[in-house]
């Protein structure tokens, strides 16, 4: 019984259900779509398009994973990329074994890098990893081995807030300086490519490729469900509650360190599992993933599909990663400006929902487009733009001021009427 | 713009070797009574003889000669672009000018104008690199004979380089009379190295001695070299009893040395210091008084960097003032856009820490992407000449003059804030919101004013932080985001909103990097710094010098 009502409970919310009911159909539709459809039909999706959707599916996966620990802990990670990406070594390297002799140099043992360097035996850190199994099992330990040093350590000593995230950009800055080195033994600069196999299985095929994206769906749905689980079990309560006055979390006798490292643990896992299922779509894992400006453009997902919502987090990582796509197909020196433009208006409008930040950001890439232009080509337009664009943002200066004012007279208002309406209770207050 | 500077310089030079030939030739008067006039003549004459041997032979004599005209004439002929040449239809040594319709002629003995001739009438003296060599060291032997210090200073260092064996008893009588002891003690170690080669074991033995009591790379390698064994553990030196005494010595060297290096390395470590000093202060500020993360302030450095840029490209005569004009335009330009991010931005934010984090670093992308659509290489920023080279006091240690002068820099400006947030009103009202801004606010001061001016002096701040940058490292869309994470390191290991934290923080992690790098690596070294931060904070979470009492929290 309980279990059932449990399952109930999570399938009351309406987004949430759409959401997931749109994922699953999804799933089931895209391989029916690439397979039976014949290719000159409109509705035939090639698999290039399938492996990107497998990779958009990844990064929602991060997402999510970044909105249980910032959502509902206030633990703002600026360091998630780096679970990410040592889930997708320890993917890469089981799929560099399973190359053997068919590298450039055709040694059985040792990885093509390795021959290039002149090395002659494997590392004791790749020991293992030709087996499928451990190879999976270090996909979970590695990035939650790291997780649970760090957060131990981070936790334990109180470090919050922004302290906290500034830590966690340095453990990932730190991580991609070490990964670019060559004697660390992971392929420097350029990573792993060139798979072949993955569990027996030709890693370019179709078949793979569509069994890779309904895995990646599969995944994120169950991740979707874990999280909704804990999210809304009594300990779901603990967490937001130590989101929302920790100090209060503690005085009332929870051990605020055991739940934040439980939580950052599970969520360091789940990017990790997110990162193994990329490299394969990706074909390819080397240090940017540990770029710093990759873990925070994760934030931004998860702060455009709305902080604190599951299904937000998820549509968040899906519609930023389109638009990128998008622009760095279309016209990649926007990108940048848009991604910016995404940054600026979803926090400033973090509460009005996703559908406004996009047109605002659309609106603001329309803004920078021309001076943009105009900085490369004449200095004395970019002059004459600069001026308009300061007489532009002064008066918005001017206008947001008014409606500031608005706001509060409104705000005003609305106390008074709720005063005389609504009595307070505990729902209300939430 | 190179080619004008080197014009410029080509210019000084010329000018310089003319005075310098004006003034040869009035003295020539005087000594040219000593010796029979023909004698030089002939000696010079040698010059161009027909092998290099021979040359290098006249090259020799000619250096033992008095005579104030012989070191122009040797500069002359070891100069690539100028070089000595002979009239083919008498042989007469010439120095030559390109002009239009040949060669201008010039008699190297008279300086007396020999007219235009074809180019095809005169012809180079050829040298090769074992007479260039002579050439060098003969010349830095006469020029040990000039009244300028550093012209001494430079020629003895030069000659460290290729000591003459020939030269030696001109080279003892320079350190006879030369009276500076830096000077001195350098001609002694050549000199030294110049008797280590002799056949006689005492001499042998009392060039050692001097060559252990150096420092300079020359002198050490020999003393090395001396004490080497082979595998069997015998020293390869012929002469045991040398090579036993240059073993004896070298420990103290190696010591010597060792410590050198040392005080190299916490110098780069302070310089590196003041970097990071710069780059944080203006974080520290707005971090401390407003509670914002000020991920664009990376792209302030980066503007106070193009700044300097931009100052230099409109002024091209004035390079070594451009700096000056471009330090307070930097923090003026700066703390502008910081002004006006703050009231378009950042003023909707207060109290929402994390949001200012993810909203200015998009405003650091687009100020990133912004300069980078205006050039995405890198921009060449020219470093005045006052700053270009470096001070050695000796061989095994140089410190470069920007990284002093930047040193410094950075001091200045921490004191000046310093004074500024204690001295004036501004720093008062800052100070007061900082510590309880709601009572500040109850007391009269205007929070909106403060927190955009501080916003704006730390962005001003940052952009003369660029200003510094621009003359040690390169100017790219990429300058900012290399320090921002370093500086919040240093924030963050020095305490929030402390200047005095800044300081230690700043000079304590640039030290600790520099020793960390030669015996670890540079990546791994970071590593361990971080291990060693997070470790750090176990302890003091608040950083070295955290803020007391009750608003701290939460």
């Amino acid at each position: 019984m309980q279990h059932r009502s449990i399952l109930l409970k999570v399938l009351q919310t309406s987004h949430g259900t759409t959401l997931i009911s749109i994922l699953a159909a999804a799933i089931v539709l895209v391989p029916i779509l690439n397979l039976f459809v014949p290719e000159s039909s409109f509705l035939h999706v090639p698999t290039f398009t399938v492996t990107v959707l497998g990779k958009y599916l990844c990064y929602a996966l991060l997402a999510l994973a970044l909105d249980l620990v910032w959502g509902y802990c206030g633990i703002l990670s600026l360091g998630h990329g780096a679970f990410f990406a040592l889930g997708g070594y320890a993917m890469g390297m089981y799929l560099m074994r399973q190359i053997g002799d068919r590298g450039v140099y055709g040694n059985p043992l040792l990885p093509d890098f390795m021959v290039f360097l002149n090395w002659n035996e494997l590392p004791w850190y790749w020991y293992g990893f030709d087996n499928g199994f451990f190879a999976m099992l270090m996909v979970l330990l590695v990035p939650g081995l790291l997780a649970f040093v760090f957060g131990w350590l981070a936790f334990r000593s109180r470090v919050t807030g922004v302290y906290l995230s500034i830590m966690t950009q340095a453990l990932t800055y730190v991580l991609m300086q070490a990964f670019l080195l060559n004697d660390f033994g992971f392929g420097g600069n350029n990573g792993f490519t060139d798979f072949k196999d993955i569990f027996g299985a030709d890693v370019q095929s179709d078949a793979t490729r569509i069994a890779l994206f309904v895995a990646s769906g599969l995944f994120l749905i169950g991740a979707y469900f874990l999280c909704k689980f804990v999210t809304e079990s009594k300990m779901g309560r603990v967490l937001v509650s130590i989101r929302d006055a920790e100090s209060r979390a503690r005085f009332l006798g929870y051990r605020v360190e055991h739940y934040k490292l439980f939580v950052f643990v599970l969520s360091a896992m789940l990017a990790g599992i997110a990162g193994a299922l990329f490299v394969p779509q990706a074909g390819i894992i080397n240090p940017t993933q540990f770029e710093p400006v990759f873990s925070i453009e994760v934030v931004i997902w998860v702060a455009l599909g709305g902080r604190g919502t599951l299904y937000g987090a998820i549509i968040g990582g899906l519609v930023v990663n389109y638009t990128k796509s998008f622009y760095t197909g279309a016209m990649p020196e926007m990108w940048l400006f848009v991604l910016g433009g995404i940054f600026i208006i979803s926090t400033i409008y973090a509460n009005k929902g996703v559908i406004v930040g996009v047109i605002l950001s659309v609106i603001a890439m329309t803004i920078f487009q021309p001076l943009a232009q105009a900085i490369s080509e004449d200095f004395y337009q970019f002059i004459l733009l600069a001026v308009v664009y300061a007489v532009l943002f002064s008066s918005a200066i001017y206008f947001d001021r008014l409606y500031d004012l608005a706001k509060s007279r409104i705000a005003a208002t609305n106390w008074f009427t709720n005063l005389n309406q609504a009595p307070h209770t505990e729902e209300a207050k939430s | 713009m190179k080619a004008l500077i080197r014009i410029t310089a080509l210019g000084i030079g010329l000018l310089f070797t003319l005075v310098s030939f004006a003034q040869s030739t009035e003295q020539t008067e005087e000594t040219a009574e000593n010796q029979p006039p023909n004698k030089f003549a002939e000696r010079v004459q040698a010059l161009n003889g027909r092998s290099f041997n021979a040359k290098i032979k006249a090259i020799e004599t000619l250096s033992e000669s008095k005579d104030p005209r012989v070191l122009p004439i040797l500069k002359a002929m070891l100069d690539k672009d100028q070089g000595l040449y002979y009239r083919k239809s008498d042989d007469t040594i010439v120095t030559v000018e390109e002009v239009e319709d040949g060669l201008q002629l010039t008699d190297v003995l008279t300086g007396e104008d020999l007219g235009v001739v074809g180019k095809r009438d005169a012809r180079k003296i050829g040298i090769n690199n074992k007479v260039r060599n002579v050439l060098k060291s003969a010349i830095a032997v006469l020029e040990l004979g000039a009244d300028e210090k550093h012209i001494r200073l430079q020629s003895a260092q030069n000659l460290l380089k290729s000591p003459d064996k020939n030269l030696l008893s001109l080279l003892e009588e320079r350190a006879e009379l030369e009276d500076v002891a830096s000077i001195k003690h350098l001609l002694e170690v050549a000199i030294a190295l110049i008797k280590i080669d002799s056949d006689d074991q005492k001499v042998r033995l009392q060039a050692v001695e001097v060559l252990s009591s150096s420092v300079e790379p020359e002198a050490v390698n020999v003393v090395r070299k001396l004490a080497e064994v082979d595998e069997a553990g015998t020293y390869i030196e012929a002469d045991l009893k040398v090579a036993e005494l240059a073993d004896a010595k070298l420990k103290s060297v190696e010591t010597k040395l060792a410590m050198y290096r040392a005080t190299e390395n916490i110098f780069f470590g302070l310089s590196l210091g003041s970097v990071f000093l710069l780059a944080a202060i203006g974080l520290a500020i707005t971090f401390g008084v407003m509670g914002v993360i000020n991920m664009a302030h990376g792209e302030m450095i980066m503007i106070g960097a193009y700044t300097t840029f931009f100052v230099q490209q409109a002024m091209p005569n004035l390079i070594e003032a451009s700096l000056f004009v471009a330090i307070p335009l930097a923090f003026l330009v700066s703390g502008a856009v910081g002004v006006l991010i703050e009231r378009t931005i950042i003023r909707h934010l207060y109290g929402r820490p994390l949001d200012t984090l993810l909203a200015t670093f998009g405003v650091g992308l687009i100020l990133q992407q912004a300069a980078r659509t205006y050039n995405s290489n890198n921009v060449p920023v020219i470093t005045p000449s006052w700053m270009s080279s470096a001070w050695a006091p000796n061989g095994a240690i140089s410190f470069n003059y920007n990284r002093i002068y930047i040193l410094f820099f950075a001091l200045v400006v921490l004191f000046s804030l310093a004074l500024l947030l204690k001295k004036t009103l501004f720093g008062l009202q800052m100070r007061a919101v900082t510590q309880n801004r709601p009572m500040a606010s109850s007391m009269g001061i205007r929070q909106n004013r403060v927190d955009a001016l501080t916003f704006g002096l730390g962005s001003g701040i940052a952009g003369i932080a660029g200003v510094a940058l621009s003359q040690i490292t390169n100017v790219g869309p990429n300058l900012g985001s290399a320090y921002i994470i370093d500086s919040f390191m240093v924030v963050v290991f020095g305490g929030v909103g402390s200047l005095i934290g800044t300081f230690f923080g700043a000079f304590g992690l640039g030290v600790i990097n520099k020793l960390l790098e030669p015996s670890f690596g540079a990546v791994v070294g970071k590593i361990l710094v971080l291990i060693f931060i997070i470790l750090f904070i176990q302890w003091r979470p608040r950083g070295l010098f955290a803020l007391k009492g009750r608003f701290v929290e939460d």
